[in-house]
Order: structure tokens, then C-alpha cells, then sequence
């Protein structure tokens, strides 16, 4: 199944497919690790509800809801 | 003489290892973009001196941020005779990414495995022969928090700095290889420095390098119409992002064994970081932490012991009928406890301006007193010099103490959580929440704030940032606030100096609020910028480096007080001792010197903010302690401190010696509430002025050059100025006019509709 990372509820992981975005913001997230291929868990949400925290690569990251729109995921767990 | 460059991802360690290396103590801290600007050092213990340089922290050599461009340029065009890549080993994976960048450039390198002592102790195991190997690029294990392995890096980096090395590319085994190889080739004819790195960039479509080579990017353009792939198309900024991470990947598993395979284990920093950004919990816990610092520096009553128990006050007869302490136990014991126990903060405060700076400056006074000088000599001595130095020393401690707390928040990792939680928050003022970073240091100093806000990636939100960094109040304007606010507890008896104290600084945070808003939707309009922001890991503040930046900053700071400011004291003095016809005044003929007839001149100007010509024939002396604090803000306090014992004479009252009494220059403040009758109102409007005004000569040179361009800087100081006078004039008029508030209300309403209906009709 995919679904974009915004759309994953916490402890939830997948696999990065697709990213697309604005040029900036895409290569931002491509420096950060987020590239097709990269495993990436929803470890929580901040206390507003948005940004969200992702450990990708061993590390953590956090990013908006919609700059996550941006990234197609295949749901594994 | 030599010259190596350190660079490496945000909080990699590189200033602790820069640092190590040059023994210099320049700022760490846990927040990724600590050093926003480079720096440089002197590594002595190699065969010949070497220059270090420590280069803003970054995560690719992209040219979207200005601290990527920073560090780019630096490479490419200062020809340092090595690059020291350093790698945070217990992040391998994505710090390699920025060193497949690097290594495309013609310039020795080496790799600083840093903070591997951690992953060693967490059970993994990196093996760094396989890496050096699969680079072609020495690595060395090091800590630099450890001052481990540093010689072996210098001298590992010194071999290689005698070699030249070409660029290579881990893009070899990628799709693009060919049409990398025959742009390097096509550069290399040109004579272009660093082919390989150039062609690369063109392939991206790099904003800078495109400018740079008008004429080549037309073949680029050509030999990229022959390429496309089926995942990306033609982005070739992607897929080279991509090849980078899959080279990475494919290597990384081969060096890297973890003790626990699970991809996403939780360590110990995730889970203090669980209870710390809580859904329901964070956000209590972050006020209850700004409070706490808050209490800790500035309470009498701490954890409100005093209160809860109904402590007794240290008994009358104890003290002299002028209120003094009979002998020095008592003094001394009156620094630390009078019916509650006072705050660490308080504590050291009293300590220092009671004893170490009030007992030998008042024994100076004295002696100076008893020397037999001429009159003019002795007041200049005592009132301008001593009681000026003494009102500047006596908030030495609170600044450091607020420092302190704010850096070890900041060391622990705890500060990006902030900007994590508030992000939300920010965002409706068109921020984002690294935002929170540079204002958050604005309580602490203007300076490294502003310098701070290049992380920001977005212009206009750099500049609306700068202008509102100096509302958040820092160290130099405590003692206006402390001094004022204990002044008016003192003359007329009402509030809480605490109380007034914390209202300020949120009177300061909500104008910051409402100016970004109103910026943000009116000259400076534009997206909010991106917040795509690495989470360091938590660890324990380290007691080593923040002891010397409290140092550095100490020294910093008693080298102004002893220059800038005394030398202004002088002035001051001078200035209030003589007339036009440059003939000395006494004490009580101060409103014939040049200052008061030139205060005198523009006092008009701030009637509506209530310290104008409503204050009668001394009003001025607000007016010239506003002004010198545009020097520096420590200033007002040492102005007011000065003018008040000319003030005491005139105006018959006593307050004894000021500089023993000193206690933060709020006697000073009551000598001018005497003598010019201005109102509680009126006072608070010339904190809030102070505060929001054009902040000391210091910030608004960094102001200068960290705003884009000239013209942004004339609005900013045009902004500062009308900001303070709006606010202060706010201040003022609800003060002592409750329903006035009704009509800023209904200006500010009307403000809102225009703006609105402004943007709705150019939007349509």
C-alpha cells in the first residue's frame, strides 16, 4: 500500500518511493537522507499536531506535515 | 603558512574539535548551526604552525543556505592545503552524504571518525580500515571531547596535505558516469579549477554555478538530452542526491555492525526525549523549565521556601538604625537568606555587589573622599567614575547566571526540541520554529543572535527576524529593568519588583509577535520557509567548555565596562559639569551644563511617552540616559547613576554614598523620582522604550551586516524608532489613562482592516 508520509499515524514505517516538492524543498529533504529507498519509522507528533519527528538513517528528524505531503511511501509495518 | 579547513554536518562536533585543536573557547553548543560563520585558529604542535579553520557546520554543498555558501566558497576558492571532513560516527550514514561531495574537489582530505568513543560504547562496531579503503581517503578515529587522536589526525592530515589529489566521484557506478566524465573532460579543456566538482554542478542545475559558466551549461544542456532516466525523468538534481545515498547504503553495511540489527531501536536520548516533547506534557514542561530558569536567577523566595513556611526576616537589631548590617557576618548572611532563601542567581549577585565589588570600591570612595583633591577632581572620581564602573559590575552575575542556564539547555540538546514543539506556533506568525533559536539568544545578547539567524534559509524571514531579536530583552537592558522596577517598589511602594520585571520581558515577546505579523503581512511578505530540522541526541552539559564560555563572556564583558562604558561615564560627567562657556559647574547648577541644555532641546519629543516636558525642569535626564544607551544599554543605568548625585544636590535629598548602596543603581532611580516626579506609567513607557528602541552600537553594526542590503537597514532603524515610540506612547497613555486603551484598540483594529483589504486587492 502506498499512502504520503503526513498521512502515517505514529510507530508506523515504510519504505520512500517517490519525492516531489518545489526544487528547494525537495533537495532538502534529499540532503536529509529522505531518497528513494530510505526506511523511515513516525516516531511521534509534537504536541500541537504538527511537525512531526521520522528516525530515517539512524537519526532523527522532524518536518512538517506539509513538507511530508511531498513524500509517496510504500506502508511496511 | 599551512592552512586546513574543518568541515562537516551541523553538531558533528566540529567546534569542540576545533577548539581542542587551537585551544581557543569559542561557543559550543547541542543545536545543529552553532557556528554560522567561519573562524580561525593556530594549531602549533605539528612540524610547522598551522592555520585551522572552522567552517559552518553543513549538509551538502547545495546553494540554498547562506552557511552552505559560506563553506563552498571557502573550499573552492581559498585553496586550504587540506580538508579535515569531520564525521559524526555515531550518524555515519548521513554524514557521509556531504563527504561524497567534498571529495570531488581537488583538495587533499582526510576523515575524523569523531565521537566513535560513544559508539564504541554503545556495543557497535565500525570498522574504519574497510572505510578508508572504500574512499581511497585516510580516516582517523577520533574525540574530540576527549582530545583523543587529534595528533594522529594533525599528522595524518599534514602527510596528505604534502600530495596533491584529484577529485573523484562515488557517482562512477551510477548511469550519470558518462556524461560526468565527458563535462570533467570538456571543463579540463577549459582549464577550469576542479573539473570534476564544476561538472557535477552544472549536471544539478546549481543556481551559482550556472551564473558562473554561461557558455558550458548550453552543452551541458546538450549532452543531457541524450540521458534520461525511468525513476527520475530528467530531474538530475535528484538522481544525483539518489546515486549518493545508494553508493552510501551499498558500503555502509559492509563497515558498520550494530549490536542491535533493529533499524529503529530506541536509545536512551529517545526516551528522555519521549516524556520531553510529551503531546499533553510538552508544552507544561517547556514553560515550567523557562520559568524555573527564570526563578533560579532572579527569586528571593527560592522554590518559595520563604513563603510556604513563613521564614522570619533576619531580626532588627541587626542592623544600624540606617538599615545597615552591624558587622560583616551579617552582611554576609544577608546575601544568601532574608526571610526566604534567596535564588543561586540572587545569591552571587549579592555576593558580588555587596563584598567583592562594594567593600573595596566604597574604601576607595573614601579614601579619595579624605585625599584632600580639589572638589571637581573628587566628584569626578567618586560620581562619575566609581558609583558609573559600580552600576555596570553590579549585573555582571545576573547575566552570567542566565547565560549559563540558557547555554546548558541549549548543550543538552534540549533547544531544538523547542523549536520542535513551538514550530506550530511559529508558523501563524509566518516563522518557523528555528526561529525560536536566534530570539531565544536575544535574552542573552543581541549580537551572536543576529549572527545566529543565518540558518534561517529565507531572506525575509532573516530580516524580520534581525529587526525583532533586540524586543527580547538582553543581559545589558536587565539592570534597566531591575533598577526601575526596584526604584518604583521602593519610592511608591506598589507591585512586585519581580512582577514588573516578568511583565516587561512579555511586554517585549508580544511586540515582537505583533511586528512579525505585521511584517510578515504587509513589506515582507512571502511563504513560510520550509522546517525540515535534524534532532541532535540529548547528552549531559559539558562542565568543561561551558566554564570557559561563562569565562570568556565575563572577560568580554569587564573589558567594555572598562572601556566603552567608563570612557562614555567620562563624557557624561564632563558633559554635566560644564557649561557652554566651558566654565565648571557646582553639583546643583546641572541645568546649566551643555548635556541638560541639550537634553533640554529635544525632551519635547518624548511627551507622549510621559518622560517629556511634563517632567518640568530635570525631565531631561531620561531623555540623555535613553540616548547614551544607544552606545550600550549598560549605559543608562551608569548615566543615571551619575546625574543622580548631581540630582541629590539640587534637590536636597540623600541617599548616602551610591556606590555602597548602589544595590543595581536603584537609588539613582529614586534620586530622579524625586526629583522630577515622574509617574509609575511614565517609567514603565521608558523601560518598554529602551527595550524596543535601536538596540547599542554593537548590535546594529551586526544588524548592518548581516541585513541584505543597505536600504533593509535604513527601514530597520527607521522600524526600531517608530516601534519603540508607539509602544513607549502605549505604555504611557493606558498607564495613566485606563480608557486610552480603547482608542489603540480601535486604531490598531482599523490598522488591520486596511491591511487586509490592501492584500485581498492586490491578491485579486
Amino acid at each position: 500500500m502506498t499512502k504520503t508520509l503526513d498521512t502515517f499515524v505514529v510507530g508506523q514505517q515504510g519504505v520512500v518511493k517517490i519525492v516531489n516538492g518545489e526544487r528547494k524543498i525537495k533537495r532538502r529533504l534529499f540532503d536529509m537522507g529522505i531518497t528513494p529507498g530510505a526506511h523511515i519509522m513516525v516516531r511521534k507528533l509534537a504536541p500541537l499536531g504538527d511537525p512531526m519527528e521520522i528516525t530515517i538513517r539512524g537519526y532523527e528528524l522532524t518536518l512538517r506535515k506539509v513538507e511530508a505531503a511531498f513524500v509517496t511511501m510504500e506502508v511496511t509495518k | 603558512m599551512m592552512k586546513f579547513a574543518l568541515a562537516g554536518n551541523p553538531n558533528s562536533g566540529k567546534t569542540t574539535l576545533f577548539n581542542g585543536l587551537t585551544g581557543a573557547t569559542a561557543h559550543v553548543g547541542n543545536w545543529p548551526g552553532v557556528t554560522v560563520d567561519k573562524r580561525e585558529g593556530l594549531y602549533k604542535k605539528c612540524a610547522e604552525p598551522i592555520s585551522i579553520v572552522d567552517l559552518p557546520g553543513i549538509y551538502s554543498l547545495s546553494p540554498y543556505t547562506p552557511e552552505e555558501v559560506i563553506a563552498r566558497n571557502f573550499v573552492l576558492e581559498e585553496n586550504p592545503d587540506c580538508v579535515i571532513n569531520i564525521v559524526d560516527a555515531t550518524n555515519l550514514e548521513r554524514n557521509l552524504y556531504l563527504t561524497t561531495q567534498l571529495m570531488e574537489i581537488d583538495v587533499p582530505m582526510v576523515i575524523a571518525l569523531n565521537m566513535i568513543d560513544v559508539v564504541d560504547k554503545s556495543g557497535d562496531r565500525i570498522n574504519e580500515k574497510e572505510l578508508e579503503q572504500r574512499l581511497g581517503l585516510p580516516v582517523i578515529r577520533v574525540s574530540a571531547l576527549k582530545g583523543e587522536g587529534l595528533q594522529e589526525l594533525m599528522e595524518r592530515a599534514y602527510q596528505a596535505s604534502k600530495q596533491k589529489r584529484n577529485g573523484v566521484t562515488v557517482l562512477e557506478d551510477s548511469a550519470l558516469k558518462h556524461l560526468i566524465s565527458d563535462i570533467t573532460i570538456a571543463l579540463d579543456g577549459q582549464n577550469v579549477q576542479n573539473p570534476l566538482f564544476h561538472a557535477i554542478k552544472l549536471i544539478e542545475q546549481d543556481e551559482l554555478e550556472v551564473e558562473m559558466h554561461k557558455e558550458t551549461v548550453k552543452m551541458v544542456e546538450a549532452f543531457k538530452k541524450t540521458f534520461t532516466d525511468e525513476l527520475f525523468g530528467n530531474d538530475f538534481e535528484a538522481l544525483i542526491a539518489d546515486g549518493r545515498y545508494k553508493y552510501i547504503t551499498n558500503n555502509f553495511s559492509v563497515v558498520m555492525q550494530h549490536k542491535n540489527p533493529d533499524r529503529f531501536r530506541l536509545t536512551k536520548s529517545d526516551r528522555i526525549d519521549k516524556a520531553l516533547t510529551h503531546r499533553i506534557w510538552g508544552i507544561p514542561i517547556f514553560l515550567g523549565i523557562l520559568f524555573f530558569i527564570f526563578h533560579l536567577t532572579f527569586s528571593e523566595d527560592l522554590f518559595f521556601l520563604g513563603s510556604i513556611f513563613g521564614l522570619p526576616e533576619l531580626p532588627e537589631a541587626w542592623y544600624t538604625p540606617e538599615g545597615d548590617p552591624i558587622n560583616f557576618w551579617v552582611l554576609l548572611l544577608s546575601c544568601f537568606y532574608n526571610g526566604g532563601v534567596f535564588s543561586p542567581g540572587c545569591i552571587i549577585n549579592n555576593l558580588w555587589n555587596e563584598i567583592i565589588v562594594g567593600i573595596p570600591f566604597g574604601a576607595l570612595q573614601g579614601l579619595v573622599e579624605e585625599s584632600g583633591m580639589q572638589s571637581w577632581a573628587i566628584g569626578l572620581i567618586n560620581n562619575g567614575i566609581i558609583d558609573g564602573l559600580c552600576g555596570v559590575l553590579s549585573f555582571l552575575p545576573w547575566i552570567l547566571t542566565l547565560f549559563c542556564l540558557f547555554s546548558i539547555l541549549e548543550d543538552s540538546g534540549y533547544m531544538a526540541r523547542v523549536a520542535f514543539i513551538l514550530d506550530r506556533l511559529f508558523r501563524k506568525f509566518g516563522l518557523s520554529g528555528r526561529a525560536f533559536m536566534p530570539m531565544i539568544m536575544g535574552f542573552g545578547c543581541s549580537v551572536p543572535a543576529m549572527i545566529n539567524t543565518r540558518t534561517l534559509a529565507d531572506d525575509k524571514e532573516r530580516t524580520a527576524t534581525v529587526r525583532v531579536i533586540p524586543f527580547f530583552s538582553c543581559g545589558a537592558k536587565l539592570p534597566i529593568l531591575t533598577a526601575i522596577a526596584g526604584g518604583i517598589v521602593a519610592a511608591y511602594g506598589v507591585g512586585n519588583a519581580d512582577i514588573i520585571t516578568y511583565s516587561m520581558y512579555v511586554l517585549g515577546i508580544v511586540t515582537a509577535v505583533i511586528s512579525v505579523l505585521a511584517m510578515r503581512s504587509t513589506t515582507l511578505k512571502g511563504e513560510t520557509p520550509p522546517f525540515i530540522m535534524e534532532l541532535p541526541a540529548y547528552h549531559p552539559p559539558r562542565f568543561k567548555s561551558l566554564i570557559l564560555l561563562l569565562w570568556d563572556k565575563a572577560k568580554h564583558f569587564i573589558k567594555k565596562a572598562f572601556t566603552i562604558i567608563l570612557a562614555s561615564t567620562i563624557i557624561i560627567w564632563v558633559l554635566t559639569h560644564f557649561d557652554f562657556s566651558w566654565k565648571l559647574l557646582e553639583d546643583d547648577q546641572i541645568n546649566q551644563s551643555i548635556l541638560a541644555q541639550l537634553g533640554m532641546l529635544f525632551q519635547p519629543l518624548f511627551t507622549p511617552m510621559g518622560f517629556g516636558s511634563q517632567l518640568g525642569q530635570f525631565g531631561w535626564v531620561f531623555v540623555v540616559a535613553a540616548v547614551t544607551g544607544l552606545i550600550a544599554k549598560e549605559n543608562v543605568i551608569a548615566t543615571f547613576s551619575t546625574l543622580a548625585a548631581c540630582l541629590m544636590a539640587v534637590s536636597g535629598l540623600d541617599f548616602g554614598n551610591l556606590a555602597i548602596n548602589a544595590e543595581d543603581g536603584i537609588d539613582a532611580v529614586r534620586a530622579m523620582i524625586q526629583a522630577t516626579g515622574i509617574t509609575v506609567p511614565a517609567l514603565l513607557s521608558f523601560i518598554a522604550f529602551n527595550m524596543t528602541t535601536i538596540p547599542c552600537f554593537a548590535a546594529v553594526a551586526t544588524a548592518k551586516s548581516e541585513l541584505i542590503n543597505k536600504k533593509t537597514y535604513n527601514l530597520t532603524l527607521l522600524f526600531w524608532v517608530v516601534t519603540s515610540y508607539i509602544v513607549g506612547a502605549v505604555v504611557y497613555t493606558v498607564g495613566s489613562w485606563w480608557w486610552t486603551a480603547f482608542i489603540w484598540a480601535l486604531v490598531a483594529a482599523l490598522a488591520v482592516v486596511v491591511i487586509k483589504l490592501y492584500n485581498l486587492r492586490r491578491n485579486s
